[in-house]
């Protein structure tokens, strides 16, 4: 994770786009100054950042699904569960898969966990939009290799 | 078993926190019903779901922009209604997406 940046994931693990689900890791920092505040003494990562780090992970799995010809913008977050404290230093690994996929949105299920336990899950809408500029298609491209998005999954120009 | 009508009004009665009773088959989601695009996504979710199709809204809001359709024509329900009717037919038929 690069929180500064807002990236909350760092390795996708699979992406099986037939049967539109994903895996993704993400590591928790030991050290932040968000946990410098949430909490003195008892540090856990905020439930608004699992919940975005499930967004993040649905979003590339429908960025695969659409090819990279829409971006999916986060829309709806209903049923987020915060099931379980998650602090500094844990590997969060999540599973997102293909609820619905509309004309214009789709929806997906996430769920987080460290090793076997279920940490956060929720259903996320997102809107299906063109990318609004051509840098951030690239800067998409680029963040894709870097987290290991699969290269037969990537479409070629 | 109800008709499609009173399956949209309840969906949008529960979606929207809309009293079922104010949701006529003449009301229009936007004028009448004030339903914004964001409620219309959670919507559009629950009659996909619940009929097993995929409304084409933005082949209909294409339309609508375009001056080929009006918005009447897919927001007052009891249009809407007929259109999913026809949706759910071509998919019965096999023969995709009805327009």
């Amino acid at each position: 994770m690069n929180l500064d940046y807002f990236v909350l994931i760092d390795r996708i693990l699979d992406l099986d786009l037939a049967e539109r689900t994903i895996k993704v890791e993400a590591q928790v920092p030991e050290r932040h100054t968000i946990f410098e505040g949430h909490f003195p003494g008892f540090p856990i990562m905020p439930g608004v950042l699992l919940t975005e780090a499930m967004a993040q992970s649905s979003g590339w799995l429908l960025l695969g699904v659409l090819k990279f010809e829409r971006m999916p913008f986060l829309a709806i977050v209903k049923e987020a569960k915060m099931r379980g404290f998650v602090s500094p230093g844990q590997l969060l690994t999540i599973d997102a898969k293909v609820e619905h996929e509309g004309s214009g949105f789709a929806v997906t299920k996430a769920k987080g966990r460290v090793g076997k336990d279920l940490k956060c899950s929720a259903e996320i809408t997102f809107g299906l939009a063109p990318f609004p500029d051509p840098a951030f298609r690239v800067h998409m491209d680029a963040m894709a290799n870097k987290i290991g998005f699969p290269l037969q999954a990537m479409p070629h120009d | 078993m109800s008709s499609t009508f009173d399956q949209i009004a309840n969906i949008i009665a529960e979606t929207c926190d809309i009293p079922r009773d104010t949701i006529k088959p003449e009301s229009h989601a936007i004028d009448d019903l004030g339903i914004d695009s964001l409620d219309f996504l959670d919507i559009a979710f629950a009659i996909d779901k619940a009929f097993g199709i995929k409304m084409p809204l933005e082949k209909w809001t294409q339309e609508v922009n375009d001056g080929k359709a009006t918005t009447e024509q897919y927001f007052v329900l009891k249009n809407l209604a007929d259109r999913i009717d026809e949706l759910v037919a071509a998919k019965n038929a096999g023969t995709g997406a009805a327009s």
